[in-house]
């Protein structure tokens, strides 16, 4: 089963967790598996169903963005993580 | 929401926001969270990878910084409590742009810098739902 690192701001919404387990074929899939599960999440990385601009989800060091998006396909033996990225301005 | 922030480290910050001046500047905030009592025992300067035209108004770390600096965290038994960053002659107050980008659960400690010279800091939580932050208190100790 391949495993999703949670944020630290975000572990609020999977009870701690840091690492959880997840199902599906796709980072896409894992990801819906995972907010069905915990459904707060879902806000924080999703806008319109797409992910948020500052969301990012790496496979190890590989930024899915480089490879085939959602549509990447995983193993049970990958670890995945959401990395947000941080950005701020004064307008 | 109650932060504090060792006069030490409040003085970092502010000799780092003043150098990067008239550029943003930013960084982690590292420590513990608990009951609404946000404790920060250490920071860490991140540089600012925005493209280097729009530092004025923005700042930027990368993913990779990131990773980097939430794993130390985890192995000096701290969390990434949140992230402080500057805003240069303009009010230590979120943009649309800082709300956009935010994270729940997270600090935000926004210092004005005004003509070189940093003049105030003030802490910010996003709400649950995204709408808007919500203002907090910093005590200095």
């Amino acid at each position: 089963m391949a495993t999703i690192r949670i944020p630290t701001p975000l572990r609020a919404y999977t009870d701690g967790a840091s690492d959880i387990d997840v199902t599906g074929e796709t980072v896409g899939e894992a990801l819906s598996n995972l907010v069905d599960r915990h459904p707060d999440l879902r806000a924080h990385l999703f806008q319109d169903d797409e992910l948020r601009s500052f969301v990012n989800i790496f496979i190890g060091d590989e930024d899915i963005r480089f490879m085939q998006g959602l549509e990447t396909e995983i193993d049970a033996e990958d670890s995945l993580r959401i990395i947000p990225s941080i950005a701020g301005g004064r307008r | 929401m109650n932060v504090s922030l060792s006069c030490d480290l409040q003085r970092e910050i502010f000799d780092q926001m003043e150098a990067s001046y008239p550029n943003e500047g930013g960084g982690f905030l590292l420590g513990n969270a608990q009951d609404g009592i946000v404790s920060v025992q250490d920071i860490m300067q991140v540089e600012n990878t925005f493209a280097e035209e729009e530092q004025y108004h923005r700042y930027a770390m990368t993913p990779q910084d990131w990773m980097r600096l939430e794993d130390e965290a985890d192995e000096r038994g701290l969390s990434l409590i949140g992230y402080y960053h500057s805003h240069p002659d303009s009010l230590a107050i979120p943009s649309e742009y800082d709300r956009e980008h935010a994270l729940p659960n997270f600090v935000y400690v926004i210092t004005s810098v005004m003509m070189a010279k940093a003049t105030e800091m003030l802490v910010w939580r996003l709400r649950p739902d995204r709408s808007a932050f919500d203002g907090g208190t910093l005590s200095i100790t």
